[in-house]
């Protein structure tokens, strides 16, 4: 009922696109509405309780590198965040064909929601890497091919939040956004095999091995959790934010309704 | 239906272009990529005296002598190895606290003329393993590591270990 009635004041807003589409288009935000405001209250719990259980096992009851010493704990953050941008900006990258070849709007408004959670995320990373750097190496930023592609990709996410946010017309900015997202996906394989094409500063991968991970299980499983518990967090806040836009979509769809019948009144 | 489906193709055909003119560049550019050039690309190409580059490799085990010099600085010599090829490092200045024997370094520096690398800068670089001392402790008492002569053994031998020197679980 309530996603019908949005539905409805929705295909009356302001959307220069053809007609006819427009009751199809906002019928699924209604869907994901409904699905993601049962989902979200065990998202929340389970992202807590195990990046709760997961900090906990990895900052304080995992042992110390045997030569790292206890600086090695910066990686229970570092690593998830990692994997976290490289992940979701693959998944970004899956919202932009969505909305490139199927234009699914709900993709729009993940993908515009999702960025600058990303950059975020990518921003950690950078700098949970820069505060482990200058203990370890001796320096807290080098231009290695490694350092440098994730700077790419962190600018690649400012971009993508920026640019869809730049047009006054939200669709122009989400086909611009899709686009700028699919180009910079090249980057990915770049981040991901820096350290094995080229000599970096950076040392290679310790678990994505075709080996058994370089890492004692120990440190592995903690990691393990802390990158679920850190996933979940990340889904948790991506998709309170997307609930949150279809919302404010709504409010404006309703708000443009009543403007116009109180237009159209004394008429 | 057609309509999506050409989309779709259309986005294929500028992946595949996309990936392709991001491959050939990255293969054009592949010496400008490299952070640091290995003993044997040193000796291989001859970087001129007057260029700065960066050396890396291993610190050969035994190849370190630490002075201090006239001015009270720490100085010190080393080896960096590659297996093949080893290139002497001299070096004023405080080390990084990982450096050691059999650890990887990223030095910049000058080719000199009796052909050793005066490093105005040393970075550790450490590799990819991650164990608790006492597994590092157990496999260097066993034999199995020497961590001065290089690299950890295969990983499979040791990530599961138990951390108890009484064979406990270590969970």
């Amino acid at each position: 009922m309530d996603g019908r009635l949005t539905a409805g004041t929705g295909a009356t807003a302001a959307r220069p696109n053809p007609g006819g589409r427009s009751l199809h288009r906002f019928a699924n935000p209604g869907r994901f509405l409904r699905a993601t405001g049962r989902l979200m209250p065990f998202l929340w719990a389970a992202a807590l309780l195990v990046l709760g259980a997961g900090l906990v096992w990895g900052l304080v009851l995992s042992p110390a590198d045997w030569q790292q010493g206890e600086t090695v704990r910066i990686m229970y953050v570092h690593v998830p965040m990692a994997w976290l941008a490289m992940g979701g900006y693959t998944g970004l990258a899956a919202l932009s064909v969505m909305s490139l070849v199927w234009r699914h709007p709900l993709a729009d408004l993940t993908a515009r929601e999702l960025s600058p959670v990303g950059a975020a995320a990518t921003a950690l990373c950078l700098a949970t890497g820069s505060l482990w750097g200058k203990p370890m190496w001796g320096t807290w930023w080098v231009w290695d091919a490694r350092l440098t592609s994730v700077l790419v990709l962190f600018f690649l996410w400012l971009g993508h939040a920026a640019l869809v946010r730049a047009f006054d017309d939200p669709e122009r900015g989400a086909r611009a956004g899709a686009i700028l997202a699919l180009v910079g996906i090249v980057n990915v394989p770049i981040v991901k095999f820096s350290v094995d094409w080229w000599n970096t500063l950076h040392q290679p991968a310790s678990v994505a091995r075709l080996d058994a991970p370089g890492m004692h299980v120990d440190i592995l499983y903690p990691l393990l959790v802390c990158a679920i518990g850190f996933s979940l967090l990340f889904a948790a806040v991506v998709l309170a934010r997307t609930r949150a836009a279809v919302m404010e979509r709504r409010v404006r769809a309703l708000q443009l309704a009543r403007a116009r019948r109180e237009e159209g009144a004394p008429a | 239906m057609t309509r999506k489906k050409r989309r779709l193709m259309v986005l294929l055909l500028a992946g595949l272009g996309l990936g392709t003119a991001t491959a050939l560049t990255l293969t054009a550019f592949q010496d400008n990529l490299v952070f640091f050039l290995s003993p044997s690309d040193v000796i291989a190409q001859r970087p001129p005296a007057e260029r700065a580059f960066r050396l890396g490799g291993l610190v050969e085990a035994g190849s370190v002598e630490r002075v201090t010099a006239s001015d009270g600085r720490p100085s010190a010599t080393f080896r960096v190895t590659d297996g093949p090829n080893t290139i002497t490092v001299t070096y004023t200045g405080v080390l990084p606290d990982l450096f050691r024997e059999g650890q990887g370094v990223v030095t910049l520096g000058r080719l000199q003329p009796d052909g050793s690398f005066r490093a105005s800068e040393v970075l550790a670089r450490h590799d990819e393993t991650y164990m608790p001392p006492e597994v590092a402790d157990a496999l260097r008492r066993a034999g199995h590591w020497n961590p001065a002569q290089g690299a950890a053994p295969p990983a499979a031998s040791w990530n599961t270990a138990p951390r108890q020197p009484d064979g406990r679980s270590g969970g």
